[in-house]
């Protein structure tokens, strides 16, 4: 008897031990320091009216069009930060750890640490169960993720209504991110698919790399509001849609088509390319002063 | 009534027991598969990850590098050298058309930016096949059962737009969704010097490029490709270039559309 019950509990041990190995081989090591790469441009200068590489309804173009970026210096709103897609959309690093139950040694979540103006995003890993969908909607909203086929892919919803873009272009709190972290070697590449059935048409699909980093990295800044030009109170500043004073600034400058520009659906696809193939005249080339970030090389020969 | 229960209990120990030996048994038949038994299994029967068919460039970064040709000079995001920036002035789409050099910024350094489409076919069982519609052009990914007969190839022959490319699968096993998955390593060299970038920002003949190609679901039951790419180049970079476009896979070739190369456009 005594031996039917010690190899009973060996085989249920062992088995538990090897199903544990071939969950642990299908993840990776995802805690740690992620420097950004800033090597692909998303959110090109940040000028105001640049829906590059947006499929935005009309209903979201006109939203955008009415944003004036003074309202960031109203008191009541310096300390919003961006919401969750502005992990990838942002130009910091990523700081991740994790949290462990303490009786099981499981990790129920992965916290990728704030920065100055983007809220901490918890990754709970734990399979609990999504809040009503009444509950209090955040910048950062809620995320449940899983390891999938070596990659870790998690979703978020519950986020507060807030911006796909700096430059205003605008995302509902009924939106979704799909997120996939995948990791070869020292590099951790984000892939974003952000949707949202009022403000896109399609997915915004957004992919970022980042390079391990072997110092930790901390974003983190106190916010502290201070007078800006506004007094509260003061009617929230910005433009009538068809007034935008900036609309035609970021396609002046890199001479971009006007529909582009303002995020229509059919830029995105390669036949776009075609159209335009006969009409796009390139900027000329820049000797001085160039660009926002100075984007040019500045003929240093 | 005790010896029935004896008898259960001693069947239930044996089960216990083969269950027990084969879970033993198990990774070590896996890890055969993957090591004597890959030998035996071709890169097409042994692909973690189905990447064949047609896919569309979706371009939603680095647009303005991407679909239209960007302003001479500019050479923003990439991490170009001193040694670059005179051929980055000196950059003439003229001149590379009638060197017959309009296929510079098609080369494997920059391929997978260029807006189009990709059809992807095994041309053998151990040979993966790109082909662009923009351009042209055509990458063959070898999958090599060694590491020295990988170097062979990779130096073998000519330099060529596309280079040689070594091919090796990245497995995953288990996870919480279960079923595997993984990611296809490419690392190409044997290079002909060509452009990043449309408006003539260079890499070297002596550039490498690695590349990770994953597979996402989309949320509307679509699949997307995401390829991951480091160009290092001892020459005309001071660290690597890394971008990571993306496809969206279509459901046939009705919107093929070969177009040659372009020094311009």
């Amino acid at each position: 008897m005594l031996i039917h019950l010690v190899a009973r509990r060996a085989a249920v041990a062992l088995l538990f031990a090897v199903l544990a190995a071939s969950k642990a081989s299908a993840q990776f090591d995802f805690v740690g320091s992620w420097a950004p790469l800033a090597t692909e441009d998303i959110q090109n200068d940040s000028l105001p009216v640049d829906y590059l590489g947006l499929a935005l309804t009309d209903e979201a173009r006109t939203r955008a069009l009415s944003y004036d970026e003074s309202q960031k210096s109203m008191i009541e709103r310096q300390c919003a930060g961006w919401g969750a897609a502005y992990m990838v959309l942002g130009p910091f690093g990523l700081r991740v750890t994790s949290q462990t139950d303490p009786v099981t040694n499981r990790v129920v979540s992965f916290t990728i640490g704030a920065w100055e103006d983007w809220n901490e995003m918890i990754i709970w890993m734990d399979g609990r169960p999504r809040p009503s969908e009444h509950a209090l909607h955040t910048h950062a909203g809620f995320t449940v993720g899983r390891w999938e086929g070596g990659a870790l892919a998690a979703r978020t919803t519950h986020v507060k209504a807030g911006f796909i873009r700096k430059t205003g272009v605008p995302l509902t709190d009924q939106a979704t991110i799909d997120w996939r972290f995948f990791r070869h070697g020292d590099l951790l590449t984000v892939l974003m698919v952000a949707t949202d059935p009022v403000y896109l048409v399609e997915p915004e699909i957004v992919s970022k790399s980042f390079r391990l980093s072997r110092t930790t990295l901390d974003y983190r800044a106190e916010c502290v509001p201070a007078y800006e030009g506004h007094e509260p109170g003061d009617s929230i500043p910005h433009f009538a849609p068809d007034q935008n004073p900036f609309i035609d600034e970021f396609m002046k400058l890199y001479h971009l088509p006007r529909e582009a520009v303002l995020g229509y659906r059919e830029t995105l696809y390669p036949e776009y390319r075609k159209k335009i193939k006969d009409t796009y005249v390139p900027p000329p080339p820049c000797t001085e002063s160039c660009g926002a970030a100075g984007n040019f090389v500045l003929r240093r020969q | 009534m005790r010896t029935v229960f004896r008898t259960w209990s001693m069947a239930a120990t044996v089960l216990l027991l083969l269950l027990f030996l084969g879970v033993l048994a198990a990774p070590t038949a896996v890890r055969a598969q993957q090591r004597g038994g890959a030998a035996a299994r071709s890169a097409r029967d042994a692909a973690p990850i189905d990447l064949t068919g047609y896919w569309v460039s979706y371009v939603t970064e680095n647009w303005r590098y991407r679909m239209v040709t960007p302003a001479k000079g500019e050479y923003r995001r990439i991490p170009s050298s001193p040694a670059a920036l005179p051929l980055i002035n000196a950059w003439d789409p003229a001149a590379d058309e009638r060197a017959g050099n309009q296929c510079k910024s098609y080369g494997a350094g920059a391929i997978m930016s260029v807006p189009g489409r990709l059809h992807i076919t095994w041309q053998d069982a151990d040979t993966l096949r790109i082909e662009t519609d923009a351009g042209t052009q055509t990458r063959l990914f070898h999958f090599s059962q060694s590491a020295s007969a990988a170097a062979s190839q990779a130096s073998s022959g000519p330099r060529s737009w596309q280079g040689e490319s070594t091919a090796t699968w990245e497995r995953a096993t288990g996870g919480d969704g279960g079923g595997g998955g993984g990611s296809l390593r490419v690392v190409t060299s044997n290079l002909r010097a060509g452009y990043l970038r449309k408006n003539g920002v260079p890499y070297s003949e002596r550039a490498t490029v690695t590349e990770h190609f994953d597979v996402a679901p989309l949320p509307d039951g679509g699949r997307l490709l995401l390829v991951t790419t480091i160009v290092e180049d001892p020459v005309y970079l001071i660290g690597p270039y890394v971008v990571s476009p993306h496809f969206k896979k279509e459901a046939d070739g009705s919107k093929w559309d070969p177009t040659p190369c372009s020094s311009t456009w």
